[in-house]
C-alpha cells in the first residue's frame, strides 16, 4: 500500500535526469541505413538520435529501418530516413512529464535535452521502471538502517535490565482521539523491529484498554507500553470508578456501556477477552473498586509462551 | 483481486484514499462491534460495515486492513474521510446493504475468516 503512493509521488520527485541512460549512441544525419543496422545491433539498442555537430536534428529508430529494409532503401542516409524536430523531454522535468508524453506520443524512446537544448541523455520506458525501482530500493535500505533492532539498543544500553518505556495519555470521552495511544505503541513496536503478530497482539491490547478508559472512567487514565528484551509489558492505569467485580466483568457480552456509546459499535463486552486472548500473561486489579489497573505481559520469543494463541 | 476490481465490480464510492486502491485483498470481514473486527480482521482484510464515525479509520490502520465498505448509504463523517486519506484507508461507500455486500464479495472470490 505504502509502496503505490509512494510511488506515485516518486513520479513526481524524481526528475528525467536521474533516471535516463547518459552513455547516448548517436548517430550523424550521413550514416548509411545499412550502417545504423549494425549500430543498432552492435549496442541492442532500438533507435538513437541523430546529431548534426552539437544539435539534434532528428531520431531514427528500427521502425524506420525496417521500412527501410522493406523498400530496399539500406543505402539511404539516415538524414533521410529520420523522425526531423523529434518532441524532446529536459532533464529537470519530473518523471512523470515523460510518462505523460510517453501515454501521448507512443514513442518508444525521448532524446533528453537539458535548459539549453543539448542532447544529454535518452529516456525509454525501461529507463524510468528501472530508475524509480532503484529509488525505492534506496529508500528501503535507509528505512532499514534507521530502524533499530531492538537486540542492538539492549546491546549497547548496558544495565541488568534495559528497557524502554512508552506512556501515553488517554482522556475519557475522547472518542475523536481513540486509537491514537495504542496506533503511537504499534508504531514504535514496529520500529523496534517487534514481529509483526507479536506487534498486532500488543495493538489489540493496548487498543481494547485505551477503549475502556475513554468509555469508562471519569477522567482518564494512562496506557504504558515497557519494552524489555524478551518481553513487552503493557499497562493501562485510570483513576476510577474501579470495577465491583472484576470476574463478571471478564464474562464475554457483559457490558456498562451507554446506549449511545454502543451506537457507535464499542462497549459490546468482548473487550477484555480480546485483552486475554492476545495476553501471554494478564493481571487485572481493582482495589476497593476505586480504581482499575490491568497489566498484560506479551513474550518476545516464542519458547516462552504457554501456548500459542488463536489469531 | 485489488480494491480497484472491487470497487468496479460492486459500484462502489471511493471517499477516501483513492490512490491506495492497486492493493491485493485477502479476505474480508464484516462487523459493526469494533472489538470483533479487533479481534477477527486480519492484514488486508476489506471491512464491511455500517459504522461511519472516525474511529473506524484507527481499527483499520491498526489492523493494516486492505480497506472500509460503509454500507447503507451511511455517509462517513467527515473527519473520518480526513483521517482515511491522511492514514491511506479507502473508504468505500455503497447504498446496498451489508449482507448484499458480503455476498457480492463472496461471489467474486473473496473469502471471509474461518472462525
Amino acid at each position: 500500500m505504502a509502496e503505490v503512493t509512494r510511488l506515485h509521488e516518486l513520479t513526481y520527485e524524481v526528475k528525467i535526469g536521474d533516471v535516463m541512460t547518459r552513455q547516448v549512441i548517436t548517430v550523424e544525419p550521413r550514416t548509411t541505413m545499412a550502417e545504423l543496422r549494425a549500430i543498432l545491433r552492435d549496442h541492442r539498442i532500438s533507435g538513437a538520435p541523430v546529431l548534426e555537430g552539437d544539435a539534434l536534428v532528428g531520431i531514427v529508430s528500427v521502425e524506420d529501418l525496417i521500412k527501410a529494409l522493406v523498400a530496399g532503401e539500406m543505402g539511404a542516409s539516415v538524414g533521410e530516413k529520420m523522425t526531423r524536430n523529434p518532441v524532446t523531454v529536459r532533464a529537470d522535468e519530473s518523471v512523470v512529464m515523460a510518462i505523460k508524453y510517453f501515454n501521448r506520443h507512443g514513442y518508444g524512446r525521448f532524446p533528453v535535452v537539458d535548459a539549453r537544448g543539448k542532447l544529454v541523455g535518452i529516456l525509454t520506458r525501461g529507463d524510468i521502471i528501472r530508475g524509480l525501482l532503484r529509488q525505492l530500493e534506496e529508500e528501503y535500505h535507509r528505512e532499514e538502517a534507521l530502524r533499530y533492532r531492538v537486540s542492538h539498543i539492549f546491546e549497547e544500553l548496558i544495565s541488568d535490565l534495559t528497557s524502554i518505556t512508552l506512556r501515553c495519555r488517554v482522556e475519557a470521552q475522547d472518542f475523536e482521539s481513540a486509537g491514537d495511544a495504542s496506533s503511537k505503541i504499534k508504531r514504535a513496536l514496529s520500529r523496534l523491529a517487534v514481529p509483526p503478530q507479536i506487534a498486532r497482539r500488543a495493538a489489540i491490547v493496548t487498543y481494547e484498554l485505551e477503549m475502556n478508559i475513554i468509555i469508562h472512567t471519569t477522567s482518564g487514565g494512562e496506557i504504558l507500553a515497557e519494552i524489555q528484551p524478551d518481553r513487552i509489558i503493557i499497562r493501562a492505569v485510570d483513576t476510577g470508578p474501579g470495577i465491583p467485580d472484576i470476574e463478571q466483568a471478564m464474562q464475554p457480552g457483559f457490558s456498562t456501556a451507554p446506549d449511545w456509546v454502543r451506537e457507535m459499535g464499542f462497549g459490546a463486552g468482548v473487550g477484555l477477552n480480546n485483552v486475554k486472548r492476545c495476553a501471554d500473561e494478564m493481571l487485572i486489579e481493582s482495589p476497593n473498586a476505586q480504581y482499575t489497573s490491568v497489566k498484560v505481559v506479551i513474550y518476545l520469543d516464542h519458547e516462552r509462551r504457554p501456548a500459542e494463541k488463536a489469531a | 483481486m485489488d480494491l480497484k476490481t472491487i470497487v468496479r465490480e460492486l459500484a462502489l464510492e471511493v471517499r477516501a484514499a483513492a490512490g491506495n486502491l492497486e492493493r491485493p485483498v485477502t479476505g474480508g470481514y464484516a462487523s459493526d462491534l469494533l472489538s470483533c473486527v479487533m479481534a477477527k480482521a486480519q492484514a488486508g482484510n476489506l471491512w464491511v460495515t455500517l459504522q461511519g464515525h472516525p474511529n473506524i479509520v484507527a481499527v483499520a490502520s491498526l489492523l493494516n486492513l486492505a480497506g472500509l465498505v460503509v454500507t447503507e448509504g451511511v455517509t462517513p463523517d467527515p473527519a473520518t474521510l480526513s483521517r482515511a486519506e491522511e492514514e491511506g484507508i479507502p473508504i468505500l461507500t455503497t447504498p446496498l446493504t451489508t449482507y448484499t455486500v458480503v455476498g457480492r464479495l463472496f461471489a467474486l472470490g473473496i473469502p471471509g475468516v474461518e472462525r
